[in-house]
């Protein structure tokens, strides 16, 4: 019992560093917002006072904010499935023994560890109208210019399209990995009893492939409301609103337009909604998971 | 480059004054300082040359120098400081900011530390237009530093290709369409191969956009920064021509025009015209492989261009000894031997027309012609738009004009909401 009780105590000990950290910088932020958002922003000599919910009232009354939503549901659409998918693709390919894998997998690799705000950089002169990279390909096939990030029609792809590219490669390693873990002999026996190459992959990779399919999924809706740094590049969320994605809005209305409550009212319903979405793949998703 | 990050050099300056609790234990009274300075390089070195100096002849006084990133970057930093209750001493923010920082009870006039006649001298010293983004309710709040205005820069070559007189730069809104359209190339598949003129509107398209307001003779805000002016039949018509540019002339490029990429846009002759910030002009003059020339803005009912950049502040929450100090490093960097260094140096507009009598000025001049055209603007030019909750405010225009630009609203009615927005924002501060 005594050792129950000292093992209990130990363990709590070694989790007390950790624990810290969260409440510190995860917890408590994440408590201090929920009450903020319930109060004004204080400014100078007007202190904050209490307002219930007529935050969340002007939030229902905001343009801007349903336009983030609806903005950052189609960015997830678009980024979700086709960056899972790249993903896969990329990593059975890689899988394979063939010539110069390294050198693939190091390509497909390498937009993760590139910067950000650099990389944002460079896709903004692809993107550019006349001279860029795009422009320039579509013109030796005899299409038209297209200002991509400068036309309302666009501007929400182009900037989707650079977030699948920065993801897809960092979601190939983890499927590198877990194919690497099948046993060959799966493989092997597949091929005694006549199975394709597309069977193979349907009835035994992919649902042995189940679990990092539900971790990475979780990985890219999160990473679907949390990649904003490209649109401070590339478009500061314009035109007219067309790129303004809930993140980046909760940064302007934080520190450019300095209404810290309004924006803790958007921070709680960015966590809220992640908090479902993550229950939801946990609760649902992992039930039909298949773990070795 | 980036107007914001063109301008960051500055803010540097503002760090070297002292963190407060760190200057009791000593002596010399520590002046902290922030300073927007996006990268390290030539401005950082010319800001901590000048903190040497400062303090070479004032011993008592210890100046240090914070490197804060962008405008942006610097006042969250600034004002985080601030509510944590330890700001810089002095900082160098956009001037645009004064009424948020006053808002936020974060900063002191300067008029209590202007006593002097030598003194007073010196605060009527800078230009007027400065001024204006300077001052409210009777006090002075900013120091005029590291500002800039609009000009337009064009290639010379194309317009000789063109039949244009290579030396005359287009004086009026009617020139502007007609040289542009001469200046509008296309190829055989009728893709436009080089426009005419270009107006950025990434970012913060205001700034720009108060080139063309000023000049069909609309203020966009008012001076106690409560009241905007956005629907006014002259801002109207001058998004109007704006949008007309490039929707029915097609002498500009359609949508959005980037802000960072325009001066490369330039540089690839792919824009005869840009209209730029005049913090560019170093950044032209070594990447333009043509002569090229600058000048004013056209004239429509009058001239016109807005004013822009960072001022010096104050803080509140510094103690009196601190605030002293740091005055007294402002009223030093800003002599007009400095301001002329300053503008030679960096590209920015000396801040006091007597920073431009002065020898280095007027030798570098005699060099350089285009250095001087910021400066015969600046009799036309009005004040950045700034008003109460000014980002906010400024976004309400922001998003109209690229609402109207992108073509999915016409430009009345992209005012209009603009102003309704604009009225909602500012009703409480009047």
């Amino acid at each position: 019992m005594t050792n129950r009780a000292t093992a209990t105590i130990h363990g709590w000990l070694l989790l007390l560093p950790a624990m810290a950290c969260l409440a510190l910088f995860t917890h408590w932020p994440a408590v201090a917002s929920l009450v903020e958002s319930f109060y004004s922003t204080p400014r100078g000599r007007r202190p904050a006072r209490f307002v219930g919910a007529e935050n969340y009232q002007q939030m229902l009354a905001d343009p801007i904010f349903w336009k983030a939503m609806s903005n950052n549901l189609w960015f997830a659409l678009g980024t979700i499935p086709t960056s899972i998918a790249l993903a896969l693709l990329m990593a059975v390919w890689v899988n394979d023994k063939i010539v110069g894998r390294t050198w693939v997998r190091m390509a497909f690799f390498t937009p993760t560890i590139l910067p950000m705000i650099a990389v944002a950089n460079i896709w903004l002169f692809f993107f550019t109208p006349q001279y860029g990279l795009l422009e320039q390909i579509i013109h030796a096939f005899g299409g038209r210019n297209t200002n991509w990030l400068g036309s309302q029609d666009t501007a929400l792809y182009a900037v989707t399209v650079v977030a699948i590219w920065k993801e897809a490669g960092f979601f190939m390693i983890f499927y590198l990995a877990a194919l690497q873990a099948i046993p060959l002999n799966l493989g092997e026996a597949a091929a005694i009893e006549g199975a394709s190459r597309w069977t193979y992959f349907r009835r035994v990779q992919f649902p042995l492939l189940m679990p990092t399919t539900l971790f990475v999924l979780i990985n890219a809706v999160i990473n679907a409301f949390r990649m904003v740094d490209h649109i401070f590049v590339m478009t500061r969320g314009g035109p007219d609103n067309a790129t303004t994605l809930l993140l980046f809005y909760i940064y302007q209305v934080g520190f450019s337009f300095w209404d810290t409550a309004y924006a803790a009212t958007l921070t709680c319903v960015l966590l809220a909604l992640l908090a479902i979405v993550a229950f939801v793949q946990y609760g649902f998703l992992e039930r039909r998971t298949h773990y070795r | 480059m980036d107007r914001r990050d063109v301008l960051s050099g500055a803010a540097a300056l503002a760090g070297a004054l002292a963190l407060p609790g760190m200057a009791r234990a000593q002596a010399a009274t520590e002046v902290s300082f922030f300073y927007p300075v996006a990268v390290g390089g030539p401005i950082t070195k010319l800001i901590d040359t000048y903190a040497a100096d400062f303090e070479k002849e004032n011993p008592a006084i210890k100046l240090k120098p914070i490197y804060a990133g962008t405008y942006q970057e610097t006042i969250v930093k600034a004002l985080t400081a601030h509510k944590s209750g330890t700001p810089p001493v002095t900082s160098v923010l956009l001037s645009t900011d004064m009424f948020t920082l006053i808002d936020e009870d974060a900063i002191v006039p300067f008029d209590s530390f202007v006593k002097t006649e030598d003194d007073k001298k010196w605060l009527a010293g800078f230009f007027p237009a400065f001024m204006e983004n300077s001052q409210a309710g009777g006090k002075t709040w900013g120091i005029p530093f590291q500002r800039s205005t609009v000009v337009l820069y064009w290639n010379k070559e194309l317009f000789k290709e063109a039949g244009l007189d290579p030396e005359k730069a287009p004086a009026n809104w009617t020139e502007l369409l007609d040289f542009a359209q001469k200046l509008t190339k296309k190829d055989a598949a009728g893709n436009v191969t080089q426009w005419g003129v270009q107006i950025p509107s990434s970012g913060f398209p205001y700034w720009l956009f108060q080139g063309l307001s000023t000049q069909a003779g609309a203020i966009l805000a008012n001076a106690a920064g409560n009241t905007t002016n956005y629907a006014d039949p002259a801002v109207i018509e001058a998004l109007q021509y704006w949008v007309d540019l490039a929707q029915k002339h097609k002498v500009h490029p359609p949508g959005i025009v980037e802000w960072g990429t325009t001066p490369k846009d330039f540089f690839e002759r792919k824009v005869a015209m840009m209209w730029t910030t005049t913090g560019n002009l170093t950044n032209v003059r070594s990447n333009a492989k043509f002569p090229f020339g600058v000048a004013m803005l056209p004239a429509g009912k009058r001239r016109g261009s807005p004013t822009g950049g960072g001022n010096f502040y104050l803080s509140k929450k510094a103690t009196p000894a601190q605030q002293e100090a740091a005055f007294k490093f402002i009223r030093w960097i800003t002599t007009p031997e400095r301001a002329a260094q300053w503008g030679i140096d960096t590209g920015y507009v000396a801040v006091s027309p007597a920073a431009y009598e002065t020898p280095a000025m007027k030798a570098y001049a005699a060099d350089f012609p285009p250095a001087l055209v910021a400066r015969d603007q600046l009799p036309h030019a009005v004040a950045e738009l700034s008003t109460h909750e000014n980002q906010r405010v400024t976004k309400a225009l922001n998003d109209g004009l690229q609402a109207a630009l992108t073509g999915t609203k016409t430009p009345q009615k992209a005012l209009e909401d603009a102003q309704a927005e604009a009225e909602r924002i500012l009703k409480p501060y009047r």
